[in-house]
């Protein structure tokens, strides 16, 4: 499938921003599965420091407020040709142990609930890729898909306890669990083609794991699936900390208003665009 | 340099300085408080001296009464008051270990054991009759740590904020003693050849440490315009505000000549000082004494913050 | 002269009380001189220090309180010979750091070999996987390094301790020495002590030798290097301010620093200014809280994204700190052998990791003899000294290891050397360790003769941390 990406972040400050910096894992790779076609990023208000590729080979840029400009605007525009593996993306490259995905991160570390919840599923814990299916059901049973209840720094124990999250919670609390069992799992932050048109209401985020003989497997709890040619792999991380699209810092700042205006839309390739076949595929949620 | 450490000499010079003229405001309190046979006229004195630090209000929230030992005790080493010459000279000292590489060694050296000695003396509460040691000792730090820089720095941006500070600082207090005893100054409440007058205009000379310059200067004789005219528009005491200003002068010019360009605060204290090179003390009595120390009062405060802002003393 | 009953070895004297070699000339020298002359001059080295100001505030105490290390003026003295094995161990061990360090941001060789478990990685908070995948510039990870050295016997050094991340201390070497040449000049005409007052220098070269990828060296302009400090009320300020000072560098602090133009800038009062190489004195987690802890004020936003691209070198580079963990430290004999293939040449501490079961039970029956030490802690903190401990402080100890048995390590008490320390009643012998400041840097290892001999000034008391009343001597090698 070639997918079109145009994702537009726009801060507005209310204050005099004096001095800011932003992290931004915004530039996909071409992996297993996906192959950047082109991408270009756009900056208003804020300009370069620093690039480079992460302990994860994430892409990461540095980038710094303009002082004193009232907003800033990051655009992503690009095209990625994706493939259906059924999730895998197979075995792991890079440096990173996989032992390393096996501790506990601040937003991952499990508490009672997840403990709780891990001990209650009565599965055959010797298959592992359907243990972790059985327990991708059970954390979309308990947590409910509520949006605005959680934030970038809710912790899966948090989120599992309150009983609302959104598609990072699902992740986190998945992780969290997944670890117990000592299966390496990994935080995957990208964008999702939803059915039903290219505006989208934000970035999908989605678990992991790494199970011997297929690498690493992805779960899309939030929505019951394994990740499919629908799907833009952006950043990896041991938690959303380390795949965050954005992070970063604005003193004088005040009160800051974040605009997302995402689409992601079907290129197909000599033909006019159609409105999607949707098939047997299931509806899907993003965030 | 860094622009903190510009920072920390610049206050660091402020804070010895502004200790130095406390204790001379301490030291006139106390003879004035000697030469007043009664009880009252002594405290109004010891007010007087609370209101030129500018500490009377913080002073009476704690205490109601001006009795002389408190007051001074109060002015050396509370250490609720901010403006106690222990913090002082505490503050200069920690500004000096902040600025330490920026500093030579002697510097460093006397501003260290001045602040080792002071502290040990005002451990205890100061008495009357060890009073004179400690204001010495205030003022031999002041003395010492000034010729030290002169001595040991090389002329560079460093020595060149520090003097800024502690000209800025002099220009500010010796302003500030003449603007809270400017009425005694005032032909309209001069009662001539009055032995009340002549002590006031004695004090406010010892204030600033021009009681014997000036009388060298007038051969005794004593009279307020001249006063006045010594401690604002005399260029050779070195306590008058148009030798403050002068001096403030050049060692910004050594700023601009050390990195090629001026700064707004050039501009400023240019327009400031051409003020005070043309008026007359005439002009300044027929435009009111106080109204020409206020104004002069918040040029030196806008100017100071013009040159935290031009060198970048903080974000 | 008091003499220790017990098998400790005194550096000064043989068993039956003659004068070894290497105090030869000075003990002839000490007692040619007048004693009360001798209580003068110790007076005046303390008020020397604190003058100068000298001094190390201690955690938990008023911050306005600024303590002196006490100095002792009788030297420790190390002969041309013992120094020269010392630095053949000293520099193995120091090149199997950086190989080890190099090796666990990479492709963990030894952990696949089977020689480390993992376990000694996985949680342990000082692994820093932001490094990993990063070589920092020139290949140098602990461009400064202290090792802790204890003595048990005339041919027996031993490694108590590695510090790879901010060792501190080599100030007072330095101090030490200016002290003891302005008391007594005459000594160092009399018998050849190699100097150690080109520290500083080569400090600086060292630094300047890693320079990053973004220094261009235009118009012959050497790399500008700033010592990073958390400011006055740091109990090391008064050492980043001498090293600042003695290197001709810029003292900074984090609020004094920002990302500009891709380069980490100083804030001068004509602008921001690159710096090239950053000897920080900041700890890992307070370096950038973009990166770490967010709440860190000391660090710089996005200093690590500037050292990730190349454009500067933080000396120590971050996650050192894994190198000098004491469960780590319990390897290290296997680390020697790994990377650089021999022998290790100075030895460990005979060390039981309490996490294994085998060991904690031993260590359990044994407390009473064993020195144990926490994991993570330093500065004589948290720590056991079995022998010297009552009943009660044993049991209460006996609690916390059973609850967290991983978090610790024990040791056996070591017979330490001791070296006679100046008493009004004359000399008495007081235990002592050597720390050797080493550099590193792509021109090679360069280890400053001597060190910082750290002396327990109670009798018979083995803790020679200065927060915990130790004192210092001034160290000296012997020259060939």
């Amino acid at each position: 499938m070639l997918l079109t990406v145009k994702h537009t972040t726009r801060y507005v400050f209310d204050g005099k921003v004096t001095h800011g910096l932003q992290r931004l894992r915004l530039k996909p790779k071409s992996t297993h599965g996906q192959e950047v076609v082109d991408w270009r990023m756009e900056l208003t208000g804020a300009r370069q420091e620093a690039a480079y590729d992460d302990q994860h080979f994430n892409h990461v840029d540095l980038v710094s407020i303009v002082p004193g400009v009232p907003e800033v605007v990051v655009t992503c525009e690009g095209t990625v040709r994706t493939i259906d593996n059924n999730g895998i993306t197979g075995p792991h490259t890079g440096l990173m142990p996989l032992w390393c995905f096996l501790r506990p991160t601040p937003l991952t570390r499990p508490g009672a609930k997840v403990r709780q919840m891990l001990a209650s599923i009565e599965a055959d814990r010797s298959d592992v890729l359907g243990f972790l299916h059985v327990l991708s059901g059970r954390i979309a049973e308990q947590v409910e898909y509520v949006s605005g209840t959680t934030d970038a720094h809710t912790t899966a124990e948090q989120a599992l306890a309150a009983g609302k999250g959104v598609c990072q919670d699902h992740a986190h609390i998945f992780i969290a669990a997944g670890r117990l069992m000592d299966v390496p799992m990994r935080y995957v932050g990208g964008y999702l083609r939803m059915d039903g048109g290219d505006e989208q209401e934000a970035g999908h985020g989605w678990a992991e794991a790494h199970i011997p003989g297929l690498g690493w497997v992805g779960f899309d709890v939030s929505n019951a699936i394994c990740p499919d040619e629908r799907y833009i792999r952006v950043a990896t991380g041991c938690d959303y900390g380390e795949a965050a699209p954005v992070t970063g810092i604005a003193i004088g700042a005040g009160e800051t208003r974040l605009d997302v205006h995402l689409s992601v839309g079907e290129n197909k390739v000599g033909a006019q665009q159609q409105q999607s076949a949707s098939g047997g595929q299931q509806q899907v949620q993003g965030g | 340099m860094l622009g903190r450490a510009a920072n920390g000499v610049f206050w660091m010079s402020r804070y010895l300085e502004r200790a130095e003229n406390t204790a001379r405001l301490i030291d006139v309190g106390f003879h004035l408080a000697l030469t007043r046979g009664n009880r009252q006229s002594q405290d109004e004195e010891w007010k007087s001296v609370l209101t030129t630090t500018g500490l009377l209000d913080d002073y009476c929230s704690k205490h109601v009464d001006f009795h002389g030992t408190q007051v001074f005790n109060y002015l050396l080493r509370d250490r609720d008051n901010p403006g106690s010459v222990l913090n002082m000279v505490e503050n200069a000292r920690t500004n000096a270990r902040v600025v330490r590489t920026s500093l030579t060694n002697a510097v460093w050296e006397t501003t260290n054991e001045g602040w080792m000695h002071l502290r040990d003396l005002l451990a205890r509460p100061v008495r009357e009759t060890s009073l004179g040691e400690v204001l010495t000792q205030i003022r031999r730090t002041g003395t010492l740590v000034r010729g030290a820089i002169e001595g040991t720095m090389l002329r560079n941006e460093v020595f060149n904020f520090s003097r800024i500070g502690t000209f800025i600082e002099r220009a500010d207090n010796t302003a500030r003693i003449l603007d809270v005893k400017y009425y005694v100054l005032l032909p309209s409440a001069a009662w001539v050849g009055s032995s009340l007058d002549n002590v006031q205009w004695d004090t406010l000379l010892r204030s600033v440490a021009g009681n014997r310059a000036y009388s060298w200067l007038n051969a005794g004789s004593m009279d307020p315009r001249g006063i006045a005219r010594f401690l604002i528009l005399d260029g050779q005491f070195p306590r008058s505000l148009i030798f403050s200003y002068e001096k403030i002068r050049s060692n910004m010019a050594g700023l601009a000549k050390e990195y090629g360009h001026e700064v707004p605060s050039h501009e400023l204290l240019r327009n400031a000082g051409a003020r005070l090179h043309q008026i007359t003390i005439e002009e300044i009595f027929e435009g009111g004494l106080h109204e020409f120390l206020q104004d002069f009062i918040g040029k030196t405060i806008e100017i100071a913050g013009s040159i935290a802002a031009d060198y970048r003393f903080s974000e | 002269m008091s003499a220790e009953t017990g098998t400790n070895f005194d550096e000064m004297l043989n068993a039956d009380g003659s004068v070894r070699p290497a105090y030869a000339e000075f003990r002839q020298w000490f007692d040619s001189q007048d004693k009360g002359w001798l209580r003068r001059q110790d007076a005046e080295a303390e008020r020397f220090f604190r003058r100068i100001g000298i001094t190390f505030n201690v955690y938990g105490d008023d911050a306005a309180e600024e303590r002196l290390i006490p100095f002792d003026m009788i030297p420790r003295i190390i002969t041309a010979r013992e120094w020269r094995k010392l630095t053949r161990g000293i520099e193995q061990r120091v090149r199997a750091l950086n190989a080890f360090l190099q090796d666990l941001y990479h492709r963990q060789e030894i952990i696949r070999s089977g020689r480390l478990p993992i376990e000694a990685l996985r949680n342990n908070e000082a692994f820093l996987s932001q490094m990993i995948g990063f070589t920092p510039p020139g290949g140098v990870y602990t461009h400064i390094v202290g090792i802790d050295l204890v003595r048990t016997g005339p041919d027996d050094f031993m490694v108590l301790e590695d510090n790879a991340r901010t060792p501190s201390g080599v100030s007072y070497m330095l101090e030490n020495r200016e002290t003891m040449m302005a008391m007594f000049p005459e000594l160092f005409t009399k018998i050849p002590v190699r100097p150690v007052s080109d520290y500083p220098r080569r400090l600086a070269r060292s630094l300047q030798a890693c320079a990053p990828p973004a220094f261009k060296g235009e118009g012959g302009s050497r790399p500008v290097v700033a010592v990073l400090t958390p400011g006055i009320f740091n109990s090391a300020y008064f050492e980043h301010a001498f090293l600042a000072d003695q290197m001709g560098a810029e003292l900074v602090e984090g609020n004094d620093l920002r990302v500009v133009d891709g380069r980490v800038c100083m804030r001068t009062t004509t602008g921001y200014k690159a710096i090239d190489v950053i000897y920080r004195r900041v700890d890992d987690d307070y370096l950038d809280p973009l990166s770490f802890n967010p709440n860190s004020q000391l660090g710089i936003a996005g200093i690590f994204d500037v050292y990730r691209s190349g454009g500067i070198t933080i000396a120590n580079a971050p996650g050192t700190g894994i190198a000098d963990d004491k469960a780590i430290y319990s390897y290290m004999p296997e680390i020697v052998q790994f990377y650089t293939g021999e022998k290790p040449i100075l030895q460990n501490v005979p060390t039981w990791r309490c996490s294994e079961a085998d060991s904690l039970g031993y260590v359990l029956d044994n407390l009473a003899d064993l020195v144990v030490k926490e994991v993570h802690g330093s500065g004589g903190y948290g720590m056991l000294i079995g022998p010297t401990s009552s009943k009660k402080e044993i049991a209460d100890f006996e609690v916390k290891l059973r609850a967290k048995p991983s978090n610790y390590i024990a040791q056996p008490t070591l017979s330490l050397s001791t070296v006679p320390i100046f008493q009004k009643e004359g000399l008495a012998p007081r235990h002592v360790d050597l720390r050797p400041f080493v550099l590193v840097s792509p021109d090679g290892i360069d280890i400053t003769p001597g060190g910082l001999t750290r002396v327990a000034l109670k009798k018979g008391s083995l803790v020679v941390n200065s927060s915990q009343g130790g004192g210092t001597k001034d160290s000296w090698v012997l020259d060939e």
